[in-house]
């Protein structure tokens, strides 16, 4: 049965849907689509991210083999998600991040390094995304998205619910927060002639939409059935990482 | 656990589809382009200052890079599972 507790924790999970974007818009802000006060800003914010994660990730594959191979999983994991545009119901296409599985294993510090890996890939060879917005979208990728992911499944996981419901919100929901924080930074850099800032947020973002759902459950979905792979086979590694800490 | 993670996957190919037949003749556009005309609306005189180093000289070029992208993150997904799905199934073995 759901307690109060967890009913609560619910409603207001749900309640980022509200804020999801009536249109898809950018995924990855564009090259050259930042004015360069901003690029540099966000490029300085997220730059100790970085450097956190990369000295992180040494660490890590050299405790063992098996904690290798497991960041190469989420790095893997995030170059196929990343790679599938999925149409909207809009009937425009965005990709989801993948981000949200390193998020939940190694925490958010892990998860940039990946996503800067996969936007570098698409930034040099795909123009999608850019140099010059690498910060912005580091940022709303690799650390607010996955930021939100780990704090989602903790906890959810400490108040007692499934791992795969953790999971699946933590998923989903680092998803839909990208969106939230790449409209964000549009409406800033790009405050509208009337109205400023707000408006050109609520321009970018909207507020009652439900075009970014559909995406974000689908990551939450298939980051689900990756980490139902991983309970059944290396149920040992993720216990030493410290990731199942109420019930399994 | 097989069961459910089909459900899943079946769950996510439906996500996929209900868009297309619900949006019957929609172009199914990538989303940069919608927030180019977005900027474009609210800063008339906005010109991007920064050209991308290298843009795929076409979209078969770019559907090869995306597949590529898709196929190197697939590629280790299955050896990873391959190898730890052998490796309990080899620790089951020498166990009995």
């Amino acid at each position: 049965m759901l307690g109060y507790k967890k009913v609560g924790i619910l409603i207001v999970l749900c309640s980022v849907f509200l804020l999801a974007p009536p249109h898809a818009f950018a995924m990855h802000i564009m090259e050259g689509f930042l004015p360069a006060n901003w690029a540099i800003f966000w490029m300085v914010l997220s730059l100790p991210f970085i450097v956190f994660g990369i000295r992180k990730i040494k660490r890590l594959a050299g405790e063992h083999m098996n904690i290798k191979m497991l960041l190469g999983l989420c790095g893997a994991f995030a170059f196929v998600l990343s790679s599938l545009k999925l149409p909207s119901v809009t009937g425009s296409c965005s990709h989801p991040t993948g981000v949200g599985l390193a998020a939940v294993l190694f925490g958010p510090a892990v998860s940039c390094v990946m996503a800067l890996i996969v936007l570098l890939f698409q930034a040099l060879l795909l123009a999608h995304g850019g140099l010059t917005t690498l910060g912005a979208n580091v940022f709303s990728m690799g650390i607010a998205g996955p930021v939100v992911a780990y704090a989602v499944y903790k906890l959810m996981n400490r108040s007692g619910f499934s791992t795969g419901a953790s999971v699946f919100a933590a998923a989903a929901l680092s998803d839909l927060v990208t969106y939230i924080v790449t409209s964000l930074q549009l409406g800033l850099a790009f405050p509208a002639a009337e109205g400023g800032v707000i408006v050109s947020i609520i321009k970018f973002m909207g507020i009652f939409a439900v075009t970014q759902i559909p995406l974000a459950l689908s990551e939450g979905f298939l980051t689900v059935i990756i980490f139902n792979l991983l309970l059944a086979y290396n149920k040992n590694d993720i216990k030493e990482l410290g990731v199942l800490g109420g019930r399994i | 656990m097989a069961k459910k993670n089909m459900l899943f996957l079946a769950i996510v190919v439906i996500l996929a589809v209900i868009p297309i037949l619900m949006n019957k003749g929609a172009e199914f556009g990538g989303s940069d382009g919608q927030a180019e005309e977005a900027i474009g609306e609210i800063h008339p005189d906005y010109q991007p200052w920064f050209e991308s180093l290298w843009e795929p000289p076409s979209g078969e070029i770019e559907s090869l890079l995306f597949a590529l992208q898709a196929a190197i993150g697939t590629g280790f997904i299955a050896f990873f599972f391959g190898y730890f799905i052998g490796k309990k199934k080899g620790e089951e073995q020498t166990d009995r």
